[in-house]
């Protein structure tokens, strides 16, 4: 092929790739993308070396701030793991910002109204009650997607602004504590509402959710014949409606799940972190679950990991506020690897090889 | 409610819809080449912080929009890299763009935050026309970034249809490789038909931050790109269909931000909901009808083009 804007080199078709050229890839991607992202700090007089050393000494430089990166690291891998359920399918499910959100008010209404329950028959049921609205909210998009082919990316992001507002009309109106000084927040769970935690940390035992749901969507994916179906309908919707599988109920049942996931990190963080609802109670975990299921290659496993990691930035990008810092820049990092990683992808399945003249 | 008041809802959707209609108007010439491009609200947020920062301190909105345009123009240039040269999946890359400018625009705009506009567009009377009753109000009695879109709106439509540069450009989001048969270079043009969206998207964001509600805010842009995106597909791709939806959601924002004081008892937070919730109901009817209709859709949307593949 001539690819003008390559010059003498050109890219060849391969079809094998190792794990240890695909880790090599990997790592090369998110260290041009720091640079890159760091290219704007410098431009702007400030230092970027200094910058990531602020954030890798309060992420993981301390036992504090390694127990906070493990914090952060929980939502960050419900949702994740939940996306990269959809996104195995092909389908673009970005609202998991919106689906921790109602998931998170799901658990609460029970947290706030049934106070009187025993701890052991309150939590499953606010893990329940996080899971089906987290699931039901994913449905919304996931309707007009099944039926009518209605594009499920921008219809499951714009309900997150919906899902945003609701939970601000709750924590401003009916939901408001009235001793709380006016704050948009509610009022602290009952003990029995609450997940237990690791010692003196804030590390909830939703921890150990996550490992099994990851445990679990790696059997899913690998053994199961439903699992197979997904994969499936993901790569070729034909191939999937020869082969007598019904693309009407996967999607359904996929962006389920994928929402009710989601929902569960919501469950997680106000009964495990907050202990109340709140205003604000994501700096955006819905989104960089997006990067890190994509990062991760939709592998169970490696989103625990890449979850850490990013956590990791997280509260790196916390801890920045106090020299002047917006914490949303992390995002700046975040995008910019993702850049590199998908342009690295083409590495993957190609070759850059010099042209024979 | 009496007629001056509903006039000035009207001439307020015009308004709240030009971010909009800038924004739309790029997405369907890089769509309308094939290539999607979710990154309008990064692309928006970027030219909206750049546009402010360069229009507030050189005390010139005209040079502030001029750096909105540049800024937003490299934004797209990153994904025209990733996705026409990498070939990388074009939903992700648009994401990955959105990500980021999230976070360079909250980076760049920490210090602007609070900080006054020097310099904004507003509202010029166009002589005459202004004076028509109702309409002149609506229409003739706004910015010159309201007057400009329109315009804008024309020249794509007269582009587009009328010469060959928009056959062209249309033909390659069609049959990429008809066209590349015929010895024109596809990935120029996708290249032109992205960056120039991002300038647009850029507009679209330099409108918010000099004219809409002139100020730096972080997030400012609060999921217009996406309801800009949403709209092309309303649109069916034709910039004249963009115009009308964006005006149309204008005009449903500032509905919902009068209705509260015209005293309906609905709380502040759902009237902020129903953009939104507007934008999701007109994509799923707009959908349904092209499905069935079987036309609109640039046939290589999304498709990644490749010679050696064709």
């Amino acid at each position: 092929m001539k690819h003008k804007l390559l010059g003498s080199w050109e890219i060849k078709k391969t079809n094998t790739s190792s794990a240890l050229k695909k880790f090599g890839i990997s790592v090369t991607s998110i260290v041009l993308g720091l640079l890159f992202a760091g290219l704007f700090v410098l431009i702007t007089g400030k230092d970027p070396l200094q910058l990531y050393g602020e954030i890798l000494q309060s992420s993981v430089g301390s036992s504090y701030g390694f127990s906070e990166t493990l914090v952060e690291m929980i939502p960050l891998a419900f949702c994740s793991l939940g996306v990269s359920l959809a996104f195995r399918m092909q389908l673009w499910n970005i609202g998991a910002e919106g689906q921790f959100y109602i998931g998170a008010f799901g658990a609460s209404y029970f947290a706030l109204f049934f106070s009187d329950l025993p701890k052991l028959i309150m939590l499953p049921l606010m893990v329940s009650a996080g899971f089906i609205c987290g699931g039901l909210w994913a449905l919304v998009p996931a309707i007009p997607k099944a039926f009518w082919n209605v594009n499920e990316t921008i219809s499951s992001l714009l309900l997150n602004y919906v899902a945003y507002f609701w939970m601000a009309y709750l924590v401003y109106g009916p939901w408001k504590d009235p001793k709380g000084n006016n704050f948009p927040l509610t009022k602290i769970f009952p003990d029995s509402a609450t997940l237990p935690v690791f010692g003196n940390t804030r590390i909830s035992y939703a921890i150990f959710l996550v490992v099994i749901i990851a445990v679990a969507i790696f059997l899913l994916i690998k053994y199961s014949k439903w699992g197979y179906e997904i994969s499936v309908s993901g790569s070729s919707r034909k191939a999937a409606d020869y082969a007598g599988m019904s693309y009407v109920k996967n999607v359904l049942m996929v962006m389920f799940l994928s929402g009710a996931i989601s929902g569960i990190a919501g469950m997680a963080e106000v009964s495990g972190v907050l202990h109340r609802l709140q205003q604000t109670i994501s700096p955006g975990y819905g989104y960089t679950a997006i990067l890190i299921a994509l990062l991760a290659r939709l592998n169970p496993f490696s989103i625990l990991l890449v979850s850490f990691l990013m956590g990791g930035l997280l509260v790196g990008g916390f801890s920045l506020q106090t020299s002047g810092f917006p914490s949303s820049m992390v995002s700046m990092f975040q995008g910019s690897i993702l850049f590199f990683v998908l342009a690295g992808e083409v590495f993957n399945n190609y070759r850059l090889v010099r042209k024979k003249v | 409610m009496d007629l001056n008041y509903i006039i000035a809802i009207l001439a307020a959707g015009v308004v709240a819809g030009t971010p909009i209609l800038y924004a739309s108007l790029g997405e369907v010439i890089a769509e309308r080449a094939g290539i999607l491009n979710l990154g309008v609200e990064g692309m928006m947020l970027v030219g909206a912080v750049s546009a402010f920062y360069v229009g507030t301190f050189t005390e010139d909105k005209w040079l502030g929009l001029f750096v909105a345009l540049i800024a937003g123009g490299l934004m797209a240039l990153i994904h025209a890299v990733i996705t026409i040269n990498f070939r990388a999946s074009q939903v992700a890359s648009g994401l990955a763009l959105t990500i980021f400018g999230t976070g360079l625009s909250a980076y760049l705009g920490r210090s602007l935050v609070g900080i006054p506009p020097t310099s904004t567009f507003k509202a010029v009377a166009i002589p005459v026309l202004s004076q028509i009753p109702i309409l002149g109000k609506i229409f003739f009695n706004q910015d010159i970034m309201v007057y400009l879109s329109i315009i804008l709106v024309a020249i794509l439509w007269f582009v587009f249809y009328k010469t060959k540069a928009g056959l062209l450009l249309r033909a390659v989001g069609e049959n990429p490789s008809a066209v590349d048969a015929l010895g024109h270079n596809i990935f120029l043009i996708r290249y032109v038909a992205v960056i120039v969206g991002g300038m647009l998207a850029g507009a679209g964001g330099a409108y918010l931050s000099l004219a809409y509600s002139p100020s730096w805010i972080e997030n400012m842009s609060a999921g217009r790109g996406w309801i800009a995106v949403a709209l092309v597909i309303f649109a069916v791709w034709d910039p004249r269909r963009a115009l009308l939806g964006a005006w149309l959601f204008g005009v449903i924002a500032s509905l919902g931000l009068h209705l509260q004081a015209l005293g309906v008892m609905i709380p502040s937070n759902f009237l902020q909901m129903l953009p939104y919730i507007f934008t999701f109901v007109i994509l799923v009817i707009t959908t349904r009808e092209t499905k069935h209709r079987r036309s609109g859709t640039p046939a290589a949307l999304g498709i990644p083009y490749s010679r050696e593949e064709r």
